[in-house]
């Protein structure tokens, strides 16, 4: 997998100030995104990984700084699953369907437009659940649904907002491999996350993020106690388990013999 | 039989049915909108901010109070979206000040000048007599212009009401889309308010939606069936209404309540379960991760 990505910029972020209602969330924020490119967003809570996404989203303008887009630019997002009305009354069928918004007016779809949704869901190796109604899914199921319903609009960015939240392990697992073999047919992927080990294994690009961007680079390169101190407030340990970082928390004590020595 | 049929002899009758039936088709068919975005309480606000309006132009105008009050009913409902979208007063409090300070203006109007137009109860209560083929024409308008609005803007009416915030960043123009069913909501309740009258204008448009919702699963269904339980309410609202001598939108919201029990009692707890998701509007709102990073 490619790292920071070396393919064409998609969009560049350049002294960045971002928030809301005049309050700034995101300082001075660089920031570029790759055709190449698979990063993880990661932070503590109001860090302000989901404003960052929403500026790479353009549904929030910068307060300050400068940014462009390619022209080439066609972003897909898929939303935190706990954000979804489960119980809105759409099969899984009607779900991907509606991101087909343009180039037809009359609300049933075309057969090409049935062929084209039966092998994005094929793909995504859900395509028996068409029909069911998406509270009926499981969570990987659920997310591999809204996976199907952005990849409908061919996008060559996909932005996640917490893909992993509330999912299990297994599950974890699941979705990361599908991201990096999307990832491998050369769709650009960044996704925020509060969860630094799982992504740690599977993502080749990290951006830790507090205010301000703190470190960017491989899971090598930032998941150090120095560069995680800085982001979350707090000591801890790092430790090496099959060649790639594991983070726990460092007891109260052991931070202690640390100043001490 | 002839009992049943004895109403049909009168023209007055015949008018107040199709438009009653009509109005229950159009609120129910709005309604799906209204009550899966949890706008209900917009609904409820916007029947009483059109009061106001139809207040304040029977006075100056006669003629075109209808326009007057649509307008004044299109002006409330995009107030109420800009104020709750452009500033910290969220859009229940714009809807509780806008339209309740629009209602109180038209109770003072009608008090301190009468009216030249229709009866201060008919107005809030609703009655079949004095429809005139000009409110007909313009119910019919209505529905065609609302039935246009869904079916050229199905797709982007659908996924702006499932997920705002994605299909804004997936094309839909999420503002537009709003703005047309605000106008489309007021233009819905304009041409109803007649039959249906404004304090329960509300109830009509919840009602079909939720027993709609509580015998399906399907967006598509629940559409057709919500437009087709208004309009049997109507009907049947509106025939009631003649036997036991009440005003027509009491009977209407009386019938449709007890469609509502009865697919209560018939669907139990699934159809309890479907509902419940109703209310679930700020479902957008991203969810605060864990305190705890790791």
């Amino acid at each position: 997998m490619t790292g920071t990505g070396i393919g064409p910029v998609l969009i560049d972020m350049l002294a960045v100030d971002a928030g809301y209602r005049g309050s700034h969330v995101l300082h001075n924020v660089d920031f570029e995104v790759r055709e190449d490119q698979f990063t993880g967003i990661v932070g503590p809570s109001g860090a302000g990984k989901t404003t960052l996404l929403r500026v790479l989203l353009g549904t929030l303008d910068p307060m300050g700084g400068a940014m462009s887009r390619s022209k080439d630019l066609r972003i897909s997002y898929v939303p935190q699953l706990e954000t979804v009305n489960w119980d809105f009354p759409v099969t899984v069928f009607e779900c991907v369907l509606m991101s087909r918004t343009s180039g037809r007016i009359a609300p049933w779809p075309t057969k090409a437009e049935r062929a084209e949704v039966q092998a994005v869901l094929e793909r995504l190796g859900i395509s028996d659940l068409a029909s069911r109604h998406i509270r009926e899914l499981s969570g990987g199921q659920q997310q591999r649904m809204f996976l199907a319903r952005a990849l409908l609009r061919k996008p060559n960015l996909l932005l996640l907002d917490e893909p992993t939240s509330g999912v299990d392990v297994s599950t974890r697992h699941d979705v990361l491999h599908l991201l990096g073999d999307l990832h491998e047919d050369g769709m650009a992927i960044v996704l925020t996350t509060h969860d630094l080990n799982g992504m740690a294994a599977h993502l080749p690009h990290l951006v830790c993020v507090n205010g301000r961007i703190i470190a960017s680079g491989t899971p090598h390169d930032v998941i150090t106690p120095h560069v995680l101190e800085q982001t979350y407030g707090a000591r801890m340990e790092v430790l090496e388990h099959l060649g790639m970082p594991v983070v726990v928390d460092a007891a109260p004590e052991m931070a202690d013999r640390r100043k001490s020595a | 039989m002839d009992t049943i049929f004895e109403p049909l002899q009168f023209a007055f009758f015949q008018k107040g049915l199709l438009v009653a039936t009509l109005s229950g088709a159009l609120l129910g068919f709005v309604g799906v909108f209204i009550v899966l975005r949890g706008m209900s309480y917009i609904g409820h606000g916007l029947s009483h901010a059109v009061f106001g309006g139809f207040a304040a132009f029977q006075l100056f105008a006669a003629q075109l109070y209808i326009i007057g009050a649509g307008l004044w009913g299109i002006a409330s409902a995009l107030a109420i979206t800009q104020v709750a979208r452009r500033s910290r007063v969220g859009a229940d409090a714009a809807i509780g000040v806008i339209t309740t300070a629009s209602f109180a203006l038209g109770v003072a109007l009608f008090a301190k000048f009468g009216t030249s137009g229709p009866a201060f109860d008919n107005a809030l209560f609703g009655s079949i007599l004095g429809i005139t083929p000009m409110q007909i024409y313009g119910l019919l308008a209505v529905c065609a212009i609302t039935g246009a609005f869904v079916f050229l803007r199905y797709r982007a009416l659908l996924f702006s009401t499932f997920d705002p915030d994605v299909a804004d960043v997936s094309g839909v123009n999420v503002g537009r889309i709003e703005a047309g069913l605000m106008i489309v909501l007021s233009l819905a309740i304009l041409a109803t308010l007649t039959v249906i009258g404004v304090t329960l204008v509300a109830a009509m448009l919840v009602i079909p939606a939720v027993v709609a919702r509580m015998l399906t699963d399907s967006f598509g269904r629940m559409l057709w069936l919500s437009t087709v339980i208004g309009a049997m309410c109507g009907l049947m609202g509106m025939y009631l209404s003649y036997f036991a001598g009440v005003p027509s939108g009491t009977m209407i919201v009386l019938v449709g309540a007890a469609v509502f029990v009865v697919v209560l009692a018939i669907t139990g707890g699934k159809g309890l379960r479907r509902s419940a998701g109703l209310d679930d509007h700020g479902a957008s709102e991203p969810v605060r991760a864990p305190a705890s990073a790791l």
